[in-house]
């Protein structure tokens, strides 16, 4: 008897060889250099009920350029299997051609000339287009958000997530999860979550005070839709508190709670649904481990760690569908379910090329409305780049580089540290920096660039820690993210030792000396979740940096000097 | 502004141990040595027992646990990384309706949080949750 594994898989194969996915016919399509919306939409509907899902927007409303990873390591049993996959080994796994429209969407390597080549990503104008089209097959298809939609930008900064609410609430999704938009502050959150005309998720959203669940946030809801029912599971960011200020939300409290993610499968397959998804901020490892962990969830939609993946990864007897990051990509899914089970799926991530897909003229009337106020600042020039500015990779990306060049000389420290978060789009060689462009790859509530001493000892248990939080082999141990990115410091990291033994060989770059355990260090860094901390905002310090320079050439000493191993 | 190290520990999870650079925790001894003391030695079933604790504790000083052993008489606590490992007994009498305990705990590190149930025959199950205490990444 054919497995439900072996039937999920079979269904995969079948797709592929069908090129229902879509996705084996772009390099085809590329190599006739043509690419037009009706390719990149079309779509055989399949079954009886239609999922959208867009995450990690990171309040991108206007078309960018955002380059994929060439360095994101896997481990333990995840080592070698994707998405730790890049660049032409990615290509190579998916059959796609050098050069092709696929390359330049999910893949690193060349990215600047394929950047002018095939033009922007994104924009919230052509995802309108994109899910307009899917509804005009199937007018009741399931729009879910898998959160980090409120921040990002200059405007979603100073209007405290609104204008991303304006503009998510006119595409009508159906429910939402969360991470970075708690960190608007626990009352803006629930300003905004209860004027949302849409289910606000999160089976892992607990009141701190008496670690239960909430009531703001419920933690699933049920869709009857194609003749059958449908229950939606929100997963949260579980480590908010941890990565983020804690201090921001001090009521709530989260954590991955496989336990209670198993009780509500349960309730909702009790109450008549036919298929079980789950709208997750989690990471797509942390995904992987708990779909083995928690039977009877039928759908990952996966977020947080901004992968995208051409198919569906199988884990256990669940589909996992990673959709990108910053409006590049929109997942449509197909399911087929009848006699109590998902009988079969069709899915196709959709790259939005801004280029090619027309925009829907009411939402840029209402994305333009939201910038409005805000145009004459953001628009303001101040330098040019000749480097390619990007930021996704496990180790510094070379806008981390420049932003740690400027804490360096605008704070006049001897160390700089950088968070490594994984979202702010690129900037290829020959364009102009605008406020804007910095804002996106800095904007926070908690942006203050501080100045400080660290002992050597404590630097390098800094690195320590932040390293066990990528590189631990246990998923559930991961917070996803990436290392945080070091200026004037060099070091070297195994990556499969365990937590304290993973960084050796610490070097201050100004000198070449070893770091000293006992001596004190003068460190300026930003994004500190401590409450108290103090310093200009880190677009400041940065906008200042890139004025002075006028033109930008990104030196990488920062990322050269740290060498890694074990991978 | 002046960071202080004292600070720096509390970020986000108000214990931050710098014992985290020494690897396994220097009290797990105390703790076997106090399990051996509770059980006289005898042999550790496991899978009657459960302990639901967090992969990664949002707040070292008071991390939310719950244990549970359906058929147990007592259910002791202990956590190996702290300077007193034991951390409480719970104890059951024949009308108990539901064996299972919930409290908050304080962690000094990283460290395993252990449950022994002594069962109604005068046995003992043992489960084990590791807990991280950690500064904090920074996320996606």
């Amino acid at each position: 008897m054919i497995s439900r594994r072996d039937f999920l898989q079979v269904g995969m194969a079948a797709s592929a060889l069908l090129g229902t996915s879509g996705f084996g016919n772009w390099a085809r399509l590329a190599a006739q250099q043509r690419l037009t919306q009706d390719q990149l939409l079309q779509f055989e509907t399949f079954g009886n009920v239609s999922l959208i899902h867009v995450t990690d927007i990171h309040a991108q409303l206007k078309p960018i350029y955002f380059r994929e990873p060439s360095v994101n390591i896997g481990v333990g049993g995840n080592k070698g299997a994707v998405p730790h996959v890049t660049g032409a080994e990615f290509r190579k796994l998916y059959g796609i051609e050098d050069g092709s429209p696929s390359h330049y969407a999910l893949s690193s390597g060349d990215f600047a000339s394929l950047a002018q080549a095939y033009g922007r990503v994104g924009g919230m104008d052509r995802v309108a287009t994109v899910i307009k089209a899917i509804r005009a097959d199937r007018p009741d298809a399931i729009l879910l958000d898998g959160g980090d939609t409120w921040h990002g930008s200059y405007t979603c900064l100073k209007t405290e997530g609104q204008d991303m609410v304006n503009v998510m609430n006119a595409l009508e999704p159906d429910a939402m999860t969360f991470h970075w938009e708690f960190t608007l502050g626990s009352d803006r959150v629930k300003e905004l979550v209860e004027s949302l005309p849409f289910a606000a998720l999160g089976q892992n959203i607990f009141d701190a005070e008496w670690d239960e669940p909430t009531e703001i946030f419920p933690p699933y809801k049920m869709f009857e839709r194609g003749g059958t029912k449908i229950a939606v599971i929100g997963q949260a960011f579980p480590y908010m508190p941890i990565a983020n200020p804690g201090w921001m939300f001090p009521e709530y409290a989260f954590g991955i709670r496989d336990e209670n993610m198993q009780a509500m499968v349960d309730e909702v397959r009790a109450a008549g649904a036919e298929c079980v998804v789950v709208l997750s901020h989690n990471g797509f490892d942390v995904d992987k481990k708990m779909a083995t962990v928690v039977s009877g969830i039928d759908v990952i939609l996966s977020g947080h760690t901004h992968d995208a993946l051409p198919e569906p990864a199988v884990s256990g007897e669940t589909l996992i569908f990673p959709s990108g990051s910053n409006g590049k990509f929109v997942t449509r899914i197909d399911l087929d379910i009848r006699d109590g089970r998902m009988m079969g799926y069709r899915s196709k991530l959709i790259p939005i090329f801004s280029d090619v897909i027309s925009p829907d003229a009411d939402m840029t009337a209402l994305i333009d409305e939201q910038r409005a106020p805000f145009e004459a600042d953001m628009a303001e020039v101040i330098g040019q780049t000749d480097s390619l500015l990007y930021r996704r990779g496990n180790f510094n990306g070379t806008w981390d580089d420049l932003i740690c060049d400027a804490l360096l000389a605008e704070r006049d420290a001897e160390i700089a540290l950088s968070p490594g978060v994984r979202w702010g789009p690129s900037l290829i060689p020959g364009q102009d920096i605008t406020r804007e462009d910095i804002f996106n790859v800095t904007s926070m509530t908690y942006g203050k660039a501080y100045r400080t001493e660290m002992t050597g000892e404590f630097l390098k248990v800094v690195l320590e820690d932040v390293a066990d939080n990528i590189f631990n082999p246990d998923p559930y141990y991961q917070q996803g993210g990436d290392m945080v990115r070091t200026g004037g410091l060099g070091y070297h990291i195994d990556v499969r030792e365990p937590q304290g033994s993973r960084i050796g060989n610490m070097t201050l770059l100004n000198t070449g000396e070893p770091i000293d355990p006992a001596r004190n260090y003068v460190v300026a860094g930003w994004a500190s979740v401590n409450e108290d901390t103090e310093g200009p905002q880190i677009w400041d310090v940065v906008e200042s940096h890139i004025a002075k320079m006028g033109t930008v050439t990104v030196n990488r000493d920062n990322n050269n000097s740290v060498v890694v191993t074990g991978v | 502004m002046e960071l202080t190290r004292r600070k720096l520990l509390a970020l986000g999870s108000g214990a931050m141990a710098l014992s985290s650079l020494t690897g396994l925790p220097a009290f797990a001894s105390m703790m076997d040595d106090a399990i051996a003391k509770l059980t006289g030695g005898a042999d550790l079933g496991e899978g009657a027992v459960t302990i639901t604790a967090p992969e990664i504790a949002e707040n070292g000083n008071t991390v939310p646990i719950e244990v549970s052993a359906p058929g147990a008489v007592a259910i002791t606590v202990y956590a190996d990384g702290n300077p007193v490992p034991n951390v409480a007994t719970f104890k059951f009498g024949p009308l108990a309706a539901s064996r299972s305990a919930s409290t908050r705990i304080r962690l000094a590190t990283t460290q395993n949080v252990v449950a022994i149930a002594q069962m109604e025959d005068g046995s003992f199950q043992k489960a084990s949750a590791n807990v991280k205490v950690t500064i904090g990444g920074c996320g996606g």
